[in-house]
Formats: C-alpha cells, structure tokens, sequence
C-alpha cells in the first residue's frame, strides 16, 4: 500500500485496500500488525494452556484426587506441554521477532512480507486444528483392553476433556503409536504440531533473509542488537532442527494413518528412534524457547543501568555457541533408555559445556548491572527476575548431566522443576520484561508501573512458590506426571502449596491483563523515546507508523541512537549533549511527515487462502479412509495451489503514480 | 558490509550481502532440505541392518542396473538444467524453452522408473510399506525424493509455460537460476541415496 494514491490492479480477486477493519487485518502484510496479531493469538493460547495448569493443580492439591480422571488428566498435561512451547512461547518470541527486527535493523518489512503473513495464519491454523481434538478426537484406550481391570486410561476415558491428545508433549513410543492410542487424538498431535513446526520453518527462512540482507547502511553484524543476534541464532536453530521434527512426525502418521512399522517394537521398529529424533529437535528447541528471552533481557539491562551491555561480542558469540551445542547434548533426555555407557558419558560431558556460553551471559549481565545507574522499573525488575530464577533452573539443569544422579531425578517432579525455572522464570520472566519495556513503541502510552510492579512481585513469589517445592516433591520420589498420590506419601502439603503458587501466578495475570487495558486506553503518553534507550527502534514516533522510517537511517555504531544523543567526559562517564531533546523533537516530527511519498508492499489475500488449504488437507488425512476425508485431501490441495497462482501472478507491489525518487523497497519485492 | 558511502541518496534497494532475497532464502531452505534427507536416509541405515523378520528386504530386490541408468538420466537433467540457465543468461529464449522442457522430461523419465521400480518390488516381490521397517523406510525415503523430483518438474514446466508465451524475460532470469538451484539439490541427494542406499549394502 502507498502512504498516498492507490490503484490496486485486478488480478483474480480485487485486491484489498482498506486500511482499518477486520479485512484491514486479515490481508495485512505489514510486520508489525503480523508481530500484534502473533502476540494476541499466543495470548490467548497461554490463557488456555494456564487454565489446564489450573485444573491439573486443582486435582493434584489433595491426595487420592478424583477431580480429573485418568484419562482427563493425561490430555490436560498433554495439552498443557504442548501449548505453553508451540502455542505460546515460541509465537510469542515469533511476535517480538516480527515487530522488532525490521525495526531494529532500519529496515521498512522483513524479506518476504507475504510469506510472513502466511506463516502467521499456518500457526493461528495449526493452533486450531490441534485444539479442534476437542471436538472431534477421540482418545480411545487400547485395543481389546477396554475390560482390563485395573486399566486407568479404559475405566476412566470418555468425556469432553479426554478427548484431546494424550500422549504426553513428546509423544513416546510405542505409547503413541497405532495399539496404544487408537483413537484420533494423537493423530491431530502429530499433524498439528507437522502444521505448526511448517509455520516456523517459514518465518525461520524469512528472518535468517531479513537480517543478512536487509539492514540499513552501516548496521554491521557486529553493530547489531543482540535481540537480532538471538533471532538470528533462533531463526538458524529452526531451520535446522524442525526438518528432523518434520521426519519423526511424518513416520508417527505413516504408522498410524498408513500400517508402517517404524516404531512396532515386535516387528523390527525401533521406539528409541523416536526418542533420538524427537530430543534431536527437542533440544534445540528449548533454546528455541530461551534464546529470545535472552535475547530482550540483553536489550533491557544496558538501558536500565545506563551502560553499554558489559562484553557485547562475548554475549553474541556465547548465544551463538549455544546455538551449536545445542544440537550435540539431546541424548541427556536419554539417560535412562538404555544407551551405551560411552555415549551417556560424552553426551553428560557436552552438556556440562553447556553451562559455559550460559555462564559467560550471565557474568555479563551482571557485569552490566555493575556499578550502573539502576532504575528498577518493571521491565528491569523482570530482567533481574530473569536472570536469578535462570540461574536457579540453570544449576539444576547441570545436575542433569551427572549420570547417576540424572537416573534418580527421570520421570521425577525435580525435572518438572527445572524446567519450569528456565521456561517460567527464564522465557516468560524474559517476555514480560519485553512487554512492558516496548509497549510504549507499540501503543504510545505507557503501562502503568505501579500494576505493574504488582504483577512481577505477585508472580515472581508465585512462581517460587509453584516450581520450588517440585524440587524436594521430586527428590522424595514423587513421580511426573502421576494421576493420584497416596495420603501416606506425606507429599501432600507441599502439593498444596504449589497449587496456592499457581493460582498467585493465574492473578498476577490477571493484574497484567487488566493493566494492559486500561493503559491501552488511558495510560502516560509516551513519546518517541520514554526509557532514554539506546537502538533503532527508538528514534521513531510511538506508535510506529506505517513505513517505520520516514527516512531510513545510517548506523555509525552500535548502540547508535545512544551516541546520538550521549558523549563521553573525560571520566568515561555519559554525558548528555546539550542539542539531544531537540534531536527527539525533530524526529518526532519528521518520522510523522515523511518528506516524500513511501511505497510499502501491498495487502493480500493470498496468504490466508493458501494456508487455509492446509489443515483442510490434514483433516482429510486423518480421514482419509472415507470418502469425504478424500474429498478434503483434495479440496485442500486445490485451495493450496489455487492459491499459489494467484500469489505468483500478484505483483508485491502494485504500480505507483507517484514518480520514483522516493526511498523504496522493492528489494522486499517478491 | 562494503563502505556505502558513494550509494545514491535514494536509492535503497540493496541487498546487505548483494545476494537477491529469494536466492538467499532458496539457499536457507535447501540447508533445512538438507536434515530432511539426513533424517531420512539415517533411518533407512539404521532399519535396514534389523534382520530376522519377514522380508523380502530391499537390499535383497534392487535391480542395480535399472536404477543406474534411471540415476544417469537424472544427473543429465542437471546438464540439461545448466544450458537451460545458461540461455537465459544469453538471452537466448529458444534454447530457454528447449533446455528447461528437456530437464522437465528428464526429470519425468526418472519419475516413470520409480513408479515402474515401486511396482516391480510391490507386485513381483511382494514388498509393501507394511512388511518390514527397512521397506517402510525405504517407501518414505524414496517416496519422499521422488515427491521432491515431481515438485521440481512441475515447477519447470510452468516456467516452460510460461517461456512459451514469450513472457518470460530477463526479469524473471532469477527462477531460473532458483529452480535450477533446486533441482541440483535434488540431483545431489539421489547421489547420496543411490550411493548410500542401492549401492553400499
């Protein structure tokens, strides 16, 4: 769309123009109406996987619980898992990642402005697709054992909740298989979760395109800001772990859908495949979930110390370092499956190094706080929050990679602990910092610091009082993912306490919602640069307009807006120059008057039409012994490729009136 | 990045690494295609070693000779790939069609065999995705290149289309350059896998 004439050509349909509106949305291709709407979906997504949370907390607070039954029980924490890593974590970093990259590297959209929204509407899609097990799955117990007394799963199944998977957020094998899970519950598992992981490889080619090619002049790799660095590493993390997701996945649905025996133990299949393949991802995947939190913590702690992030090339190399080890530890999943000796002991070892990289981030981060001008605002008190309960759940993660002692804590609440730390306190801790700190860019008004401070204490103390006494729970030998607890066990207490914890958390979270709407509303105006901050993204009007810069700036440094307004004395200490509000004063201005007309790519239809097709297809693979499941294979695949015509004879931009001498982005062309 | 300092004001079309968008997302993609077949060929080496239950296994079936000359078809559909490009790049729009419609019907031939392979081990031999994981994995792995050979025809073919029409200009040079990329890829995978699978047993 232009900021000025428009004159959409006529391909197949007319192409969309309106500006405000339902219609305005679902078309859009701007980046940072795709990073809100990522943000709302993943929102919501985490309200669902919390509630579940809260059912599974309510069930457990009490022994010999039959709140949930079995079969209840093993679909809520399926569902849980599942949601709170794809549904929420993961499109929550992808909403940060497409409203902040381009931003951060001066850049006007990412590389592939459609692309980009057909990964959004794959993920908002597969989303759906897994949660529509609800209606339509079912969770069936095992053939022939439905009168097996004693079977939990048959004497329990049945009813809405049970119908969704149940498998558990990783899907073992055989367990999930064709004879253990006959219903179709774990097929939409599997074909979902093959939906969403599509959704990210696109976004992840997207990204790695955007931040090699599309950075303003002078944005060096090394002048970058390490929350691009971080979607960088994430982006390379997708690209090459979820290909591998994508085999393990397409073998659980030719077992189950086609006969095959990949995992059929006792025809010659080998269940510990599944478990290579999928840690083969999974591992990766946790820093997946981590690295964007990181990411934002390193944005945040320079800002609110009023000093430069403490050994900047040192926290880029050590999250790229992450990045590759990643992918060398996933048999510490693996511990107790029976592998070599040789082979726990190296993969024990390659985990420990682990700990260097993180070591190295945490140092620097603290590093940064050193000595610096602390303002506790919320956003920081997030980042501390971050960067302590990290620590916490990092040093249980080391005691994983001791052997014998990891053999004791499988299966056990003490991995539920320490998993909860580095995803809790570390990658939610780690976006809420990022909420609260760039709201004002994304709305012009402030989030009130006062509910604010509330939210952070009431979670942060709620968080402990969940996830903490997980640790002795699991080191008294209470299992993970236990239906019923004897009263016997004395492990009844501290559940209590750890169902208080969680219900802290659900107010706290409420608190956040009830802050964000009203501020939304009535909050501070904000202004350009509210935090005195220091990147790109700063040096634009709040909200961000259309074209994000109304002249596409050239970077001198890192930190390059700092500079902009901040010398040094001769003590080294930062001193502001005396022209720096008249600098805000004019950007402000100019960055809501550009002074010639923008050309930014145009709305479509296309993305939403293509990837409506798909889980069409899905379902009628589900399906696909009847006839109508056919007719959905079918119907699906022409939506796709009807779609795909039309997006090829769609030019990107439609021509201008307007003459060309006017910054453009036909580099984001095509 | 290269000093920028003499760029035209306006003009900020670039590219950071001078690498179209697309080519360098082409290459990011076939980096993930690269795991893919990893994952898949690495299950086939795993399975294919598990005896002991009913066969036949597909090591014991293949028809080497067959698949050799179906393999050499394909690696002459990159030749053919290289001329089409080439063309392009002299703006030779005859040999554009002529070279992109060979690799296509290089590419269909390899497809025929496979299809006539399948059939041969499925009918003759008894050899279905459900007899034994080996086949399963050997069904998949195949399966799943074969799926990437016919994605790669079909895109040639439109691009052939297209050529046809006369509307295939300079501007559109690029996908050449990406199809071909992909089609290399494709190629360089069969060479592992026939290596790997048909060959070394």
């Amino acid at each position: 769309m232009t900021a000025t004439a428009e004159r959409p050509a006529s391909t197949i349909f007319q192409r969309p123009t309106s500006h405000t509106g339902v219609w305005s949305w679902i078309t859009t291709v701007d980046h940072k109406r795709i990073g809100i709407l990522y943000g709302y979906s993943a929102f919501i997504f985490m309200i669902i996987g919390g509630l579940e949370a809260l059912l599974l907390r309510i069930h457990l607070a009490s022994a010999n619980s039959e709140f949930l039954s079995a079969g209840e029980y093993n679909a809520m924490f399926t569902m849980h898992g599942t949601t709170m890593v794809f549904l929420f974590v993961m499109p929550m970093s992808a909403a940060f990642f497409n409203y902040l990259l381009p931003l951060m590297i001066g850049a006007r959209d990412v590389a592939f402005p459609r692309l980009n929204a057909l990964s959004y509407w794959i993920f908002l899609f597969g989303g759906i697709f897994l949660y529509s097990s609800f209606l339509f799955g079912s969770g069936l117990p095992p053939l022939g054992t439905e009168n097996v007394p004693g079977n939990l799963d048959a004497a329990t199944s049945g009813g809405f909740l049970a119908n969704s998977p149940d498998g558990g957020w990783f899907c073992y094998q055989p367990n999930c298989g064709p004879f253990y899970s006959p219903g179709t519950a774990m097929d939409y598992w599997a074909l979902g979760v093959q939906i969403l992981g599509l959704a990210s490889l696109i976004s992840a080619v997207n990204f790695i395109v955007t931040v090699f090619n599309m950075r303003a002049k002078g944005m060096r790799l090394l002048r970058m800001p390490v929350f691009v660095w971080m979607t960088l590493v994430v982006a390379f993390l997708l690209l090459f772990a979820l290909p591998i997701i994508a085999i393990a996945l397409f073998m659980v649905m030719f077992d189950r859908q086609f006969g095959t025996l990949f995992f059929a133990a006792s025809q010659g299949g080998d269940p510990i495949l599944w478990q290579h393949l999928f840690w083969l991802f999974g591992h990766p995947e946790v820093y997946v979930l981590i690295l964007p939190a990181m990411g934002i913590v390193s944005e945040v702690l320079p800002v609110f110390s009023r000093k430069p992030l403490f050994g900047y090339a040192a926290v880029v190399f050590a999250g790229a370092s992450i990045g590759f080890l990643g992918f060398g530890v996933w048999a510490h999943h693996m511990f107790s499956s029976g592998i070599t000796p040789v082979a726990q002991a190296a993969f024990g070892i390659s985990t420990m190094t682990i700990a260097i990289p993180t070591g190295i981030k945490i140092f620097n981060w603290v590093g940064t706080m050193w000595l610096g001008k602390i303002r506790l605002t919320t956003p920081m008190l997030f980042s501390i929050g971050f960067v302590a309960l990290f620590v916490i759940g990092g040093l249980s993660g080391v005691t994983h990679a001791i052997v014998p002692s990891d053999w004791q804590q499988t299966d056990t609440y003490y991995i539920v602990a320490h998993f909860h730390y580095v995803l809790f306190g570390g990658s939610i801790f780690g976006l809420f910092s990022g909420v609260y700190y760039w709201f004002p860019k994304l709305t012009g008004r402030m989030l009130s610091e006062r509910l604010g401070k509330l939210h952070f204490w009431l979670m942060f103390i709620g968080m402990n009082l969940t996830f903490g006494p997980m640790h002795w729970l699991g080191l008294q030998g209470m299992i993970r993912r236990t239906w019923k607890y004897a009263p016997e066990t004395g492990l009844e207490p501290w559940n209590r306490a750890v169902s208080v914890g969680a219900f802290m958390i659900a107010t706290s979270i409420a608190i956040f919602m009830y802050n964000w709407w009203t501020s939304k509303r009535r909050g501070q105006p904000a202004g350009l640069d509210p935090w005195d901050a220091r990147t790109l993204e700063w040096s634009i009007p709040s909200p961000v307009p259309e074209y994000n810069f109304a002249k596409v700036p050239v970077v001198h440094s890192l930190d390059d807006f700092w500079h902009r307004k901040y010398d040094e004395d001769e003590n080294g200490r930062a001193v502001r120059k005396p022209d720096a509000d008249e600098l805000i004063a004019r950007l402000e201005h100019e960055g809501n008057n550009p002074s010639s007309p923008i050309h930014l790519p145009n709305p479509s239809y296309f993305p939403i039409i293509m990837a409506s097709g798909i889980p069409t297809t899905f379902y009628g693979i589900i399906y696909h012994t009847t006839a109508w499941g056919k007719a959905l294979i079918a119907v699906g695949a022409v939506v796709v490729l009807s779609a795909l015509i039309g997006w090829g004879m769609e030019p990107l931009e439609e021509p201008h009136d307007a003459p060309h001498d006017t910054p453009h982005d036909t580099a984001a062309a095509h | 990045m290269t000093d920028l300092a003499h760029a035209p004001e306006h003009h900020d079309e670039h590219e950071s690494t001078g690498i179209d968008n697309r080519k360098l997302g082409m290459w990011a993609f076939l980096g993930s295609e690269f795991l893919f077949f990893g994952a898949l060929i690495s299950n086939y080496l795993l399975y294919q070693g598990r005896k002991g239950f009913p066969g036949p296994y597909p090591a014991d079936i293949y028809d080497i000779p067959f698949t050799s000359i179906s393999s050499f078809v394909l690696l002459m559909s990159s030749l053919t790939m290289v001329l089409a490009h080439n063309a392009m790049s002299r703006h030779d729009r005859n040999g554009t069609k002529t070279w992109l419609l060979a690799t296509a019907m290089l590419g269909s031939v390899f497809l025929g065999g496979q299809v006539f392979e399948f059939t041969e081990f499925i009918t003759e031999h008894g050899m279905k995705t459900t007899t034994n994981p080996a086949a399963s994995a050997f069904y998949v792995l195949t399966g799943f290149h074969g799926t990437h050979v016919a994605i790669g025809v079909i895109m040639l073919l439109s691009l052939w289309g297209i050529a046809r029409r006369g509307s295939l200009s300079d501007r559109h040079g690029l996908n050449v350059e990406l199809v071909g990329l992909y089609w290399h890829f494709v190629d360089i995978i069969w060479i592992v896998i026939f290596t790997v699978v048909y060959l070394i047993r």
